[in-house]
């Protein structure tokens, strides 16, 4: 029996009766990661010796007659951009190549708490800004389906790690989306929750009323028992929202009977690859048949989300990133002049094309006499987007639409910034509503996954997790394991 | 001040509110300490951190508000305001930009008895940056620069003033009237030595009589009420004889050299930053309930203005009731001991008078004072029952801060009691008449001053303890009969 390939739930029935032991399972996985990510790239640190310690641990606890939790002796990794006392945290940026946090993420905590063994820290675009991975300043990340493409991103390296079974789960960060996309790409279920139902505490931060950390996993099942840990207030997080959090597994029911499925026209945007097209078409029809209700249905100010996003983000980002100037921690310039040259020096050295190109586009969007006409103006497009979701969910009770208009793009294909950008049309008004949204697999095309994506109301993350999980147990597509090959001839 | 021109000034008045931590984190606020021992991830800047709103920043501000007359914002908000510094662990400082707590308030000075209202334009929130050390003179003339995070996240109100001020004496009344009522209310230590305040000073000219106003310059960073005098005495000076010599006033950003004595130019209005304020999307709109400000009102205790009106009705002079609610320790000491002493004017004369100088050659402050107002009031009661003289109350006083004990308590040890036993008195002085005869024949001729004379012999042959009045009389009386 492969272990590596099992979904959190097989692996906590096997842990619960001591088939086998967190150490085990943590050797198969570290196996795993030597093995595959010379070819596949997801991880820029691995934590082995901790790894096992963590196992040890857990496996002592177990032997003592303690009960295992769900995630207990579970091994995941994490997005190198969130905290981990004593470990590495990068961001796959050169500016902070070697700093160590001297605290844990809220996340993080939570997930130590619950006994889970961490991996390591997975590969990103650099700062989360980007979404193919090709923006990390230290490496490439492989699509596990075809080693030739991308892995999505930002959150590749999560993506890869789970797609390629060397991790069981793995937590990323969606800003535009960062989680949904890669998840897409690799096959995997990728849930964006509503901003303020996981805690920021220890993110760091590309875009702050965007950002939302969410679960990469392997099966809708496992994406609810990730959000039982992760979710839920945090004192130390002013934006999160303080609700008693549900048991996410109650939703997790085969029944999407006489539910409303709304399909954004605006969604179906021009240059989508027909395969993905037919992919769409299919889920449908799937849903249809499980149920559901289907119906067309409009989003008229989707057009300005794109821009939208690219003030608010790049405006958020320029006054985030303003702490990496090189005087406390991380990178600092070698023989400046003096300080301004230092802090000039520093962040030319330190920051990538992308991060500069973004931070100089917020620092004008935020400038005397181009605040209205930027910043202002995206935040009453935020607002009309808003109203637009609104109005939908009045009358449907999640909306349908691709995750990304082609499958997984090839390395150097959209070497053009704004095509770049474009790519992420179906899943930057999610960020800018603040709603939750899943990616779930549905297909293939080209040889390469094809994700659908499910947004919901405010705090429905029950509401997707309905619908996917009755989606995926009526398909098996999630089944199907990627060869970690291509490009060989 | 040149008589040619009128000064026009504003006042922005940076104060450290008197909160336990710090504004965005459970740092302590207290000063001093190792450099760098109060801090935490949040207030050093680490990546990934988040604010959380201290409450009592916002109880503070309100209450300062309140008492400023300000109106109290229902909805308020945090901004960023970008700028590179290495004080600034985020290189944002989080302050409020267009909705502050705080507007429309007014603070009411006198200046040579003519009283007259200054605008505060707005009172708003925010995070104070650390502290730098360098190697040499300046940032930019050292090797080496060290960096202080222990101030860094200690909350500051900022108070901006109308440019309403009209000549150095207004503003110097205005500073001090605003730092009196801010420690009055208790929002603020305003321990200007430490730096807990800090003022910007706005001023411009325009000829007498104009209404135009002049070009102003922004001198920046004043820590105490004689650099602000000095300050204002140099810059309006320096922009008189610019424009005299039929120049312009620059607008500029200035700074302060205390040593020299002199300003000089930061930057000009072209190098002005530009801060690209946005709201700051780490917190949450603040929403204040009007119950949230009427409970702070309530706690609200009686204003420096207010007080003064009060003393001043109880028979006080207007300088002795500035005086007495100079500080808030003084004017509630002053209150407590008139609960045990009504005598208000000789109780003001003995508190501005022989108490102050006995505290001040003690070095503390009126709230450490050995002496209680109870056993003021209680010595001053002994005085005013003729029990002690007031020679030896003020004997008795000195021993009270030298011991701590009470009044009554010296007398009786010590056998002060005054001795106004008419019989006693009366052997003593048939005594003293016998033995001075040539003073009483001055006496009876009429030279007053002997008098005094027979007083002190008598008083000599009581240890001071004799009843001066009592003694009086029956000098009289026994020179009389013997006449």
């Amino acid at each position: 029996m492969d272990l590596s390939a099992l979904s959190a739930a097989e692996l906590h029935t096997l842990l619960a009766d001591k088939e086998v032991s967190a150490t085990e399972l943590t050797r198969a996985f570290l196996e795993n990661i030597k093995a595959r990510d010379q070819r596949i790239g997801a991880y820029l640190t691995v934590t082995e010796e901790e790894a096992l310690r963590q196992a040890a641990v857990v496996d002592r606890r177990l032997a003592a007659g303690e009960k295992a939790g769900p995630l207990t002796g579970i091994p995941m990794a994490l997005k190198d951009n969130l905290c981990t006392e004593g470990i590495r945290t990068t961001c796959a940026s050169k500016m902070l190549a070697d700093f160590i946090p001297s605290y844990d993420a809220t996340v993080v905590a939570r997930l130590r708490e619950a006994g889970t063994i961490l991996l390591g820290k997975l590969n990103m675009d650099e700062f989360a800004m980007g979404s193919s991975t090709e923006n990390s300043a230290f490496a490439q990340t492989r699509n596990p389906w075809n080693l030739q493409h991308v892995p999505g991103g930002s959150s590749g390296g999560a993506a890869a790690a789970v797609a390629a079974d060397e991790a069981v789960f793995a937590l990323g960060s969606d800003t535009g989306g960062s989680i949904r996309q890669p998840a897409g790409f690799c096959g995997v279920v990728g849930l964006k929750p509503t901003y303020g139902v996981v805690s920021r505490y220890g993110l760091v931060a590309y875009a702050s009323s965007l950002d939302q950390i969410g679960p990469l996993t392997k099966t809708v099942q496992d994406s609810a028992l990730v959000m039982n840990v992760i979710a839920g207030h945090d004192a130390l997080d002013s934006t999160s929202i303080p609700l008693e959090k549900p048991d996410y597994t109650d939703f997790l029911v085969d029944d999407i009977k006489d539910l409303k499925i709304g399909v954004p026209r605006e969604y179906m945007v021009e240059g989508i690859d027909p395969e993905v097209l037919r992919v769409m078409h299919e889920a449908i029809r799937t849903l249809e048949n499980l149920g559901a209700k289907v119906d067309e249905c409009s989003l008229p100010h989707t057009e300005y989300a794109m821009p939208a996003y690219y003030l608010v983000a790049t405006a958020e980002a320029s006054s985030n990133l303003a702490r990496y100037d090189g005087v406390r921690y991380g990178y600092r310039a070698a023989n400046a002049e003096d300080i301004v040259g230092m802090f000039k020096k520093t962040r030319a050295e330190g920051f990538g094309a992308e991060v500069k190109r973004r931070i100089m586009l917020g620092t004008y969007a935020l400038s005397s006499g181009y605040y209205d006409a930027y910043y202002l103006k995206a935040l009453r497009v935020r607002t009309l987007i808003k109203r637009d979701f609104d109005a939908a969910f009045a009358t449907y009770d999640v909306l349908l639409s691709p995750i990304a208009p082609t499958p997984a793009f090839k390395f150097g294909e959209k070497a053009d910034p704004l095509s770049m950008y474009l790519s992420d049309i179906c899943t930057i008004p999610v960020n800018l509503a603040g709603i939750p949204a899943i990616s779930v697999p549905a297909g293939f095309a080209h040889g390469l996954p094809v994700g659908i994506q499910l947004m919901g109301k405010p705090l429905a993350e029950g509401t997707l997790y309905r619908v996917a999980y009755t989606f995926e147990q009526n398909t098996d597509f999630h089944r199907t394991k990627p060869a970690l090959t291509g490009g060989e001839n | 001040m040149p008589e040619n021109y009128e000064m026009v000034c504003g006042v922005e008045t940076h104060v450290e509110l008197a909160t336990r931590t710090k504004i965005f984190c459970g740092c302590t606020t207290e000063f001093g300490g190792e450099q760098n021992t109060h801090v935490c991830p949040v207030c050093s800047g680490l990546p990934g951190v988040l604010p959380v709103l201290n409450r009592e920043v916002v109880n503070l501000a309100i209450k300062a508000g309140l008492a400023l007359n300000c109106e109290i914002a229902a909805f308020s908000k945090f901004d960023r305001k970008n700028y590179y510094y290495p004080d600034l662990p985020k290189n944002f400082q989080t302050s409020q930009y267009d909705l502050p707590i705080c507007k429309n308030g007014w603070v009411e000075i006198s200046v040579e008895g003519t009283p007259k209202k200054i605008g505060i334009t707005r009172a708003h929130m925010e995070e104070d940056a650390g502290k730098l050390v360098h190697a040499g003179e300046t940032i930019t003339t050292s090797d080496e620069s060290y960096i202080d995070y222990n101030r860094t996240g200690v909350p500051l109100l900022e108070i901006v003033s109308e440019p309403d001020l009209r000549s150095i004496p207004e503003v110097l009344a205005y500073l001090e009237q605003l730092v009196q009522i801010l420690e009055y209310i208790e929002v603020s230590d305003c321990r200007m030595e430490q730096g807990s305040v800090r003022f910007d000073i706005n001023v411009s000219l325009r000829a007498a009589g104009s209404r135009e106003l002049g070009t102003r310059t922004e001198i920046k960073n004043l820590n105490s009420f004689s650099s602000v005098r000095r300050c204002l005495e140099y810059e309006v000076a320096r922009q008189a004889a610019v424009l005299d010599a039929g120049e312009q006033v620059l607008q500029e950003t200035r700074t302060w050299d205390e040593g020299k004595g002199i300003t000089l130019s930061l930057r000009s209005k072209e190098e002005a930053h530009d801060y690209r304020y946005f709201p700051e999307p780490d917190l949450v709109p603040l929403v204040i309930e009007r119950d949230w400000v009427e409970a702070i009102r309530a706690t609200l205790p009686e204003l420096p203005a207010a007080r003064r009106a009060r003393l001043q009705a109880l028979g006080l002079s207007e300088y002795d009731a500035r005086v007495l609610t100079s500080s808030k320790g003084l004017a509630d000491f002053f209150d407590k001991a008139l609960g045990g002493f009504d005598e208000a004017k000789i109780l003001a004369n003995w508190l501005m008078g022989d108490f102050l100088r006995l505290l001040n050659a003690q070095q503390v402050s009126i709230k450490e004072s050995p002496v209680q107002p109870e056993q003021l009031a209680e010595l001053l009661n002994l005085m005013e029952q003729g029990m002690i003289s007031g020679k030896i109350a003020k004997n008795v006083l000195e021993e009270m801060f030298a011991t701590g004990k009470n009044p009554e308590a010296i007398v009786k040890e010590r056998g002060l009691t005054q001795i106004s036993d008419e019989a006693e008195l009366l052997r003593i002085v048939t005594d003293v008449i016998a033995a001075h005869p040539q003073s009483v024949e001055d006496f009876r001729a009429g030279k007053e001053r002997a008098l005094g004379f027979l007083v002190g012999q008598v008083m000599k042959a009581t240890r001071g303890q004799a009843n001066p009045a009592l003694v009086n009389k029956l000098l009289k009386d026994g020179m009389a009969e013997g006449g």
